[in-house]
C-alpha cells in the first residue's frame, strides 16, 4: 500500500469487532477497535484515524451522537455508519450529520471493500486539496513584487487593504511597472483565490473579437463559430477578471461592459440564455483615462464604475532605490532558470543600471538582465553584458556579421527588436516610433518570434 | 508442513491434486488429514451458513502441531457475522485457514458448469489464504494471488502466482 490507512471500528459486539479487524488487517489497513463511544473518544487523540466504522446502536451513547462528537474533534474524519436494521430514518439522520455512508449488517464483502476504497480516496483527495490550497497560498504573488521603497510599501499596503473586499480596482501606471502583478496579488490575497483569475488583453484584440472573448458564443453565432464557447466573464465565475489596457476598448464594448457590471448578467453571442456570473473586476491602463473621458472616447459612467479603488504604480525612475533589489532578484531568477552560476552584478554594472532612466520600467530592466545572463559569463554580470544607451551614448552589441549585407526581412526583424528593447516592450510606443499601428507590431512579433 | 483437513469435502481426488500442487508451490511437505472435521456445530441456522472463524478455532484445537499450517477445505457456504459471505478465512500470521468451493462454483450463480475453472479458483484461494498465514496482506498488484477478491470473476482475473514483492516477503520463511 502506498500510504498506511488507519481505521477505527466501534461496535459493542466483540464478534463484529474481531471479524472486521481481521478482514481489514488482511486488506493492509491499520486497525483499532473500541467497544463503545467512550473508548472511541479516548482513542481518537491517541491515534490519527482516517476512517471510523461505527455501529449505530450501542449501549450508552449511540452512533449518531458519537459521530457528532468525533466530527467535533476531527472534521475531516470519514465516518461510515453500520446498522443492523434497515431503518431509513436513522440512516438519513446519520447522513445529514455528515456521515460518509451507511451500511446494513451483514455487509456484502464487495460493497464493503468498494465503500472503504472510495472513502480512502475521498480522504486522500480532501488532504490533497488542503495541501494544494496551502501551496497556492504560499505561492502568493506578493513576494514576486520586489520593492522596499516607501512608494512600493504603500502599494503593498493598498493591495492588502483592498484585496479582501470585493471592490472594483483600477491600476494605473506606465507600461512595465507590474500592473498585472498587482492584479494577481489582489486576487491571491482575496477570498476568491481558489477560483480563477482570467486576464483579457483588450489592447491585443480588435473590438469585434473582444465581444465574443468576453461573452462567449453559441454554435453558429457567426461564421466560424462551430462550437459553443464560454466567454472570459463566464470562466471568471467566482474569481476575478482582469482587463489589461482597458483604455483600448471600443465604445460598443464599453456599453456592453457597463451593462454587465451593473447586472452581472449577460448572454452569449447568438444565444438567449441569461448567464449569471459572479466576478470581481480589476482593470489596468497606461493611458490617461481621464483625458479619454474628456475627449469622449471613454464613457464617463464606465470610468467611474471601474475606478472605484485606484492604485497608481510609480515608474522605476521614481524609485531608484529598488533597482539593486530588482537586479539581484532577476539575476537569481534567470541564473537558476538557465542553470548558470551567477552570483550578482559587478559594481560598475550596478551603478550603470541604477543611473539608467528605464523608460520601459521593470519590464525593461527584467529583459536587460535576462539578456545579460544569456550572453554573460559567470560569476558576475558586467557592463559589457548590457546592450543599451548609457548616459546618452549607445553601446552597440558586438556583431560578428556587421560587414554582411542583410536581407530586408532580417533588417526589419532586428529593427523591431531594437525598438522593443528600447521601449522596454511597450508596444504602443514601438508602434508610435515606427509609425505603424499596433496590430502590425503584434503580427511582426508573431512572425519573427520576437521577445516583447 | 501443511496439513489439509477435509470438512465434509467429498472430492478426494481433488484434495490429492491440491496437496501435490501446494507441496510443489511452497516446497514444504503437505499431508491430507485422515480425519474430517464435522462442520455441523458451526452452522448458523438463521443464515444457513457456517461460521468460518469458529471453524478456524476448531482446526487450531484439532491440529496442535505448532510447526504446521492447517488448511480446512470444504464446499459449505461460509460467513463471518459482519459479512454476507466469505470465500475463505485465515489467521494472519497464524496457523489456520479455511476455504470453500461453495461460491467458486459456476452452479451457484446459475452459470454453465466449469469444473476446471472451479479447480483453479479453489487452488488460488488455497494459496491466497495460506499466504495470509505466512503474514502476507492483500496486494495491489493486479495479477498477484494475494490481491483481494470479493466476487468470483475477480478470482479469475488474478493469477495463482505471488508477485515479486510478496514472493520476496515470504521467501525467507522457506
Amino acid at each position: 500500500m502506498a500510504e498506511q490507512v488507519s481505521l477505527l471500528i466501534v461496535d459493542d459486539e466483540q464478534v463484529v469487532r474481531d471479524s472486521l479487524k481481521n478482514w481489514f488487517t488482511q486488506e493492509g489497513y491499520q486497525v483499532e477497535t473500541a467497544s463503545g463511544a467512550m473508548e472511541a473518544l479516548d482513542k481518537l487523540p491517541e491515534f490519527s484515524f482516517d476512517i471510523v466504522l461505527l455501529d449505530i446502536k450501542m449501549p450508552g451513547m449511540d452512533g449518531i451522537e458519537l459521530q457528532r462528537r468525533l466530527k467535533e474533534i476531527d472534521q475531516q474524519l470519514v465516518v461510515i455508519i453500520m446498522t443492523a436494521y434497515a431503518s431509513v430514518d436513522t440512516a438519513v439522520s446519520a447522513l445529514k450529520q455528515g456521515a460518509y455512508d451507511y451500511i446494513i449488517k451483514p455487509i456484502d464483502p464487495d460493497d464493503l471493500s468498494r465503500l472503504v476504497r472510495n472513502a480512502v480516496m475521498q480522504r486522500r483527495l480532501l488532504r490533497e486539496n488542503l495541501r494544494l490550497k496551502e501551496e497556492i497560498t504560499s505561492l502568493i504573488y506578493m513576494d514576486q513584487m520586489i520593492g522596499e521603497s516607501p512608494q512600493m510599501q504603500e502599494i503593498f499596503r493598498l493591495i492588502q487593504t483592498v484585496a479582501d473586499t470585493d471592490t472594483t480596482v483600477m491600476i494605473q501606471g506606465p507600461s512595465g511597472t507590474g500592473k498585472e502583478l498587482v492584479a494577481r496579488a489582489i486576487h491571491v490575497n482575496s477570498k476568491r483565490r481558489y477560483f480563477p483569475i482570467i486576464a483579457i488583453n483588450c489592447g491585443a484584440l480588435p473590438d469585434t473579437l473582444v465581444e465574443s472573448e468576453l461573452f462567449g458564443h453559441e454554435r453558429g453565432a457567426f461564421t466560424g463559430a462551430q462550437y459553443r464557447r464560454k466567454g472570459k466573464l463566464e470562466l471568471a465565475h467566482k474569481g476575478t477578471i482582469f482587463f489589461d489596457e482597458i483604455g483600448n476598448i471600443g465604445l460598443k464594448t464599453q456599453m456592453d461592459l457597463l451593462r454587465v457590471i451593473e447586472t452581472k448578467q449577460f448572454t452569449r453571442l447568438g444565444g438567449n440564455q441569461i448567464i449569471d456570473a459572479d466576478f470581481r473586476i480589476i482593470s489596468a491602463t497606461n493611458s490617461n483615462l481621464e483625458e479619454a473621458v474628456k475627449e469622449g472616447t471613454f464613457r464617463e459612467d464606465l470610468y467611474y464604475r471601474l475606478n472605484v479603488f485606484n492604485i497608481q504604480l510609480p515608474s522605476l525612475k521614481e524609485r531608484p532605490a529598488d533597482i539593486p533589489l530588482l537586479v539581484s532578484h532577476f539575476v537569481q531568477k534567470y541564473a537558476t532558470a538557465m542553470n548558470k552560476p551567477f552570483s550578482g552584478v559587478d559594481q560598475e554594472a550596478m551603478e550603470m543600471l541604477t543611473n539608467h532612466s528605464w523608460p520601459g520600467n521593470v519590464r525593461e530592466l527584467q529583459n536587460a538582465v535576462e539578456r545579460a545572463i544569456v550572453v554573460g559569463s559567470p560569476p558576475l554580470v558586467t557592463v559589457n553584458d548590457f546592450p543599451f544607451t548609457i548616459n546618452g551614448k549607445l553601446v552597440a552589441t558586438p556583431s560578428a556579421d556587421s560587414d554582411k549585407v542583410l536581407t530586408l526581412e532580417e533588417v526589419e526583424k532586428r529593427h523591431i527588436q531594437f525598438a522593443i528593447n528600447k521601449t522596454g516592450g511597450n508596444i504602443s510606443q514601438v508602434a508610435q516610433l515606427l509609425d505603424v499601428d499596433r496590430a502590425t507590431i503584434y503580427n511582426k512579433i508573431k512572425k519573427y518570434g520576437l521577445r516583447a | 508442513m501443511i496439513i489439509l483437513v477435509p470438512i465434509g469435502f467429498s472430492a478426494e481426488h481433488e484434495l490429492e491434486r491440491m496437496r501435490a500442487l501446494l507441496e510443489a508451490r511452497f516446497s514444504v511437505r503437505t499431508y491430507i488429514s485422515p480425519t474430517d472435521l464435522d462442520p455441523r456445530p458451526f452452522l448458523e441456522p438463521k443464515r444457513h451458513q457456517y461460521y468460518s472463524s469458529a471453524i478456524l478455532e476448531q482446526l487450531e484445537r484439532d491440529v496442535p502441531q505448532e510447526d504446521a499450517k492447517v488448511l480446512g477445505v470444504c464446499s459449505l457456504d461460509l460467513y463471518i457475522p459482519i459479512l454476507t459471505f466469505v470465500f475463505g478465512e485465515a489467521q494472519l500470521n497464524g496457523r489456520c485457514a479455511v476455504i470453500s468451493s461453495y461460491r467458486l462454483d459456476n452452479k451457484f450463480y446459475g452459470l454453465p458448469e466449469d469444473p476446471e475453472g472451479l479447480q483453479e479458483r479453489l487452488y488460488k484461494e488455497a494459496i491466497h489464504e495460506l499466504g495470509h498465514t505466512f503474514g502476507l496482506v492483500h496486494c495491489q498488484d493486479q495479477g498477484c494471488v494475494m490481491r483481494s477478491s470479493t466476487y468470483m470473476e475477480e478470482i479469475d482475473w488474478k493469477s495463482n502466482e505471488f508477485c515479486p514483492d510478496c514472493m520476496a516477503r515470504i521467501a525467507p520463511l522457506f
